[in-house]
């Protein structure tokens, strides 16, 4: 049965009542889902709506609680990923899995090359690999070219003809312009509408709304892990998928926010900052407000952060801290102009997970600032106000819950009393409570006169916290809105629509 | 949320002194070796036994306090052999016998200890080169250059007060001599313990465990992992001027003594990649590494064996400390 009758036949791979569980976690909640050949089906949802884990159970790489995949009607069960690529799905993963320093042909078939009198046939295996472009329509490719040698958009397309050589009837495609630049996107475009015409059936998934909008035939829309829709792309309009998306109720977990009538000191100002990741970035923040920075994935929010804290400076523009021009070339002169940067990746930039809480949260100051440049620290009153539970301070950081670990960072920041705060994702893989509590240390922060850059791809928690919302779209800033906006209106300038529609 | 600060229970009270993780074994292994030392050699049954073993072991404890600052960190240091046979046969050629020239040679050999592991520092974190490719290159190089300079056999000689630091002592009450050596181990142990209570050394084991948020958090972690070498070549010149009075000059005083120390060092527990071990168990470890060779030598089990002794230990205590204690971690969770 096909959902809206697009076309006739059956499709070729058809998911029933799909459900998953990661470690209690309902991830995926009864989803259906049909391929057909020759159709491009978009996937789309915000982050941690359940594509990614959808897309991997179709490609064999999670195994589904509950639910049937069949494949030409027939009921399947997928093993492994190369037991999907046996019943021709395959997937072209969002980075590339390229050997830079092997042939094209050599990629392809890596680890199942032909075989002619115990050697690589290697004369069958560029002649194959040749035809396979050839049958793509992509005649600029060599098969002994090394992959290093060629361009990104030619590298994707190495990957997509590996994807197919498997005699793949099925592509699943993760963010595939991901890595691509502007003039690229199009390349792709037309590499996916000749897959099309050749019977691929392809499963797309993608955050931004144009290419959904501009190659699909039909979309469907997860949500918390649930179906939302499923219906024939040109019945929908940007702004009805927008709000199918989003839509969800704010949770009243969120502290006060900043009264708008008493606006500190500028203490960060950043005009027409750029570097090779983002551009043209204005930005004022000001002692005692949070700002929001929103944007997809990729669009350069956590570039602008890293920017700031100089991890990987702005080579364009000006910045400002507390009314004074400065040049931030390395972390150091960032933490000590009172520049704190809360990563997102607590684990692996944040914590020295095997040191203990008392030396994880000295780390700063040991690092940054000579024995006597600060005042004297209560440490274990710091530890107090931030919440951290742990057994002492010579407890092992790795041994904390993540939400505690979180907290640990934080005191480590606000042991150096910054004057800006930068914050990445401060709520990922932590539990609701202590979100909570992240949620009102931010906000106390605030009012005692820091000044904060909030990042987070959870929009209601990013609306719920911030005096304003700058929204960033392909490495620039694209709007600010005030306190409160809808979602639809922050995902809009996220996702270009408004853009466009301009 | 105010219910919740109610629940806090991080205790700032307690700073008491307790043994860093993975020193409690080693601590256990010393004392049975010395144990078993006091019931096998007769020399054992009073301090003066004890005290020549401390003597003997105060060389590799110095570079055990070196090569722990590099391996904390994150590194290796395998050119302390070379540099120790280095510095012996520099200080011979350049007092040859002359008192006078002691007394700015010693500073010398110590700057040169220095400013090996300077090159080994800047070349590892500036060209970016894997300290232990780096000091393999080193530990050649000098090897070399020792060779093309003595052709083989060291010429000059030390002084007599050059020596004296690594072979003599002085007449303390009830325990009889004690040689200087130990004293200056003493010190440099004192040293070695307040610089990792300092926020420096902290900052050593906190780049072994994570550079990037030691950098992310403002810190010179090219700076202090040059530090680190530089640490440890000096403190091969100090072994080099203990082990150049107490064994004479020879273009093999320093023969292997890199790998035994990294034993010494992984013995008492210091993770290898960095981040974890206390300085204290590194110098046990190397005490335990003699005390151990002692006994062998005592029960008159030929000295061949042990490279093979060495050998063995450094295998098992790796795995003791990647099987044993994951296995053990995993099973008792976490809070």
């Amino acid at each position: 049965m096909s959902v809206t009758g697009l076309t006739d036949e059956a499709p070729v791979v058809r998911l029933r009542g799909i459900g998953k569980q990661f470690v209690g976690n309902p991830v995926l909640r009864d989803v259906d889902l049909d391929l057909y050949a020759g159709e491009v089906h978009a996937l789309v949802g915000e982050n941690g709506a359940g594509k990614s884990t959808l897309m991997k159970i179709l490609a064999g790489v999670h195994q589904p609680d509950s639910g049937v995949i069949e494949v030409d009607g027939r009921e399947m069960s997928f093993a492994s990923p190369r037991a999907a690529q046996a019943a021709g799905i395959s997937i072209v993963h969002q980075e590339f899995n390229l050997l830079g320093d092997r042939s094209v042909a050599e990629n392809i078939y890596l680890g199942r090359e032909p075989v002619r009198r115990g050697q690589v046939d290697r004369k069958r295996m560029e002649a194959d690999t040749a035809g396979l472009l050839d049958w793509l329509g992509e005649r600029g490719i060599s098969p002994r070219t090394l992959v290093r040698r060629l361009p990104v958009a030619q590298q994707q397309v190495v990957e997509i003809v590996k994807a197919l050589s498997t005699d793949a009837r099925v592509l699943a495609m993760d963010e595939p312009t991901a890595a691509l630049a502007d003039h690229e996107v199009e390349l792709l475009y037309d590499l996916v509408r000749r897959l099309r015409e050749r019977g691929i059936a392809i499963l797309y998934v993608s955050h931004r709304l144009r290419e959904v909008f501009d190659l699909s035939q039909r979309i469907t829309v997860l949500k918390d892990g649930e179906l939302v829709t499923c219906r024939p792309t040109r019945e929908l309009t940007s702004d009805q998928l927008v709000r199918h998306m989003v839509g969800r109720p704010l949770e009243a977990l969120f502290p006060d926010r900043a009264d708008p009538e008493a606006p500190g000191e500028v203490q960060l100002a950043l005009r027409g900052a750029g570097n090779e990741r983002v551009h043209d970035i204005d930005l004022e923040l000001r002692a005692g407000e949070i700002v929001g920075l929103a944007g997809l994935q990729g669009a350069g929010r956590s570039a602008v952060a890293r920017a700031i804290s100089g991890v990987q400076p702005f080579t364009e523009g000006t910045v400002e801290l507390g009314g004074a021009a400065v040049r931030i070339r390395s972390p150091r002169t960032a933490v000590r102009r009172g520049v704190a940067y809360v990563t997102e990746d607590r684990k692996g930039e944040g914590l020295a997970l095997r040191q203990s809480v008392r030396d994880n949260a000295l780390l700063v100051r040991r690092a940054a600032f000579g024995r006597r440049s600060l005042g004297r620290l209560d440490l274990a009153a710091l530890l107090r106000s931030v919440t951290v539970l742990a057994r002492s301070e010579d407890q092992e950081v790795r041994r904390l819950s993540g939400g505690n670990q979180q907290k640990v960072v934080l005191a480590k920041w606000l042991a150096v009393e910054p004057k800006v705060l930068v914050v990445d994702e401060p709520t990922r893989g932590i539990d609701v409570g202590a979100k909570q509590t992240v949620y009102e240390l931010l906000r106390g922060l605030a009012r005692e006169g820091v000044a904060i850059l909030m990042i987070s791809s959870e929009l209601p928690e990013l609306i719920g916290m911030s005096d304003r919302v700058i929204v960033m779209h392909d490495g620039r800033i694209a709007g600010a809105l005030p306190a409160g906006p809808s979602e639809e209106a922050v995902m809009a300038l996220a996702t270009g629509h408004e853009l466009e529609a301009a | 949320m105010t219910g919740m600060n109610g629940t806090t229970t991080t205790t700032g009270a307690g700073r008491r002194l307790r043994l860093a993780d993975g020193t409690a074994p080693v601590l256990a292994v010393l004392a049975v070796l010395l144990v078993a030392l006091a019931f096998t050699g007769p020399a054992y049954s009073e301090p003066a036994g004890y005290l020549a073993l401390l003597k003997r072991a105060a060389p590799l404890m110095i570079l055990a306090i070196g090569q722990y600052f590099v391996i904390v960190s994150g590194g290796f240091d395998l050119s302390v052999g070379s540099l120790v046979t280095a510095e012996v046969v520099i200080a011979a050629r350049l007092i040859d016998g002359d008192e006078a020239a002691t007394l700015w040679v010693i500073p010398f050999v110590l700057g040169f200890g220095a400013l090996i592991g300077l090159v080994n520092g800047l070349i590892t974190t500036q060209l970016l080169v894997p300290s232990f490719i780096v000091t393999l290159g080193m530990l050649l190089v000098l090897d070399g250059a020792v060779f093309l300079w003595t052709g083989g056999s060291p010429r000059g000689a030390l002084s007599e007060s050059f020596r004296m630091v690594g072979r003599e002592g002085f007449d303390v009450p009830l325990i009889g001599q004690l040689p200087w050596s130990v004293l200056l181990l003493t010190a440099l142990v004192v040293a070695a313990v307040l610089f990792m209570r300092g926020g420096t050394g902290r900052m050593l084991v906190a780049i072994g465990d994570n550079q990037t948020a030691v950098r992310f958090g403002g810190g010179h972690v090219e700076r202090v992992r040059t530090l680190a070498f530089v640490l440890s070549g000096t403190s091969a010149a100090i072994a080099a001027v203990l082990l150049g009075g107490f064994a004479g000059v020879s273009a093999q005083v320093g023969d292997g003594l890199e790998f035994r120390v990294i034993t010494a060092v992984v013995l008492g527990g210091v993770v290898l990649g960095g981040g974890r071990g206390s300085v204290v168990a590194a110098m046990a470890g190397a005490l335990t590494l003699e005390a151990l060779f002692s006994l062998l030598n005592l029960l008159g089990i030929s000295g061949g064996l042990e490279s093979t002794v060495q050998g063995v230990i450094i295998i098992a205590a790796v795995a003791y400390a990647s099987v044993g204690r994951s296995k053990f971690r995993t099973r008792k969770g976490t809070s």
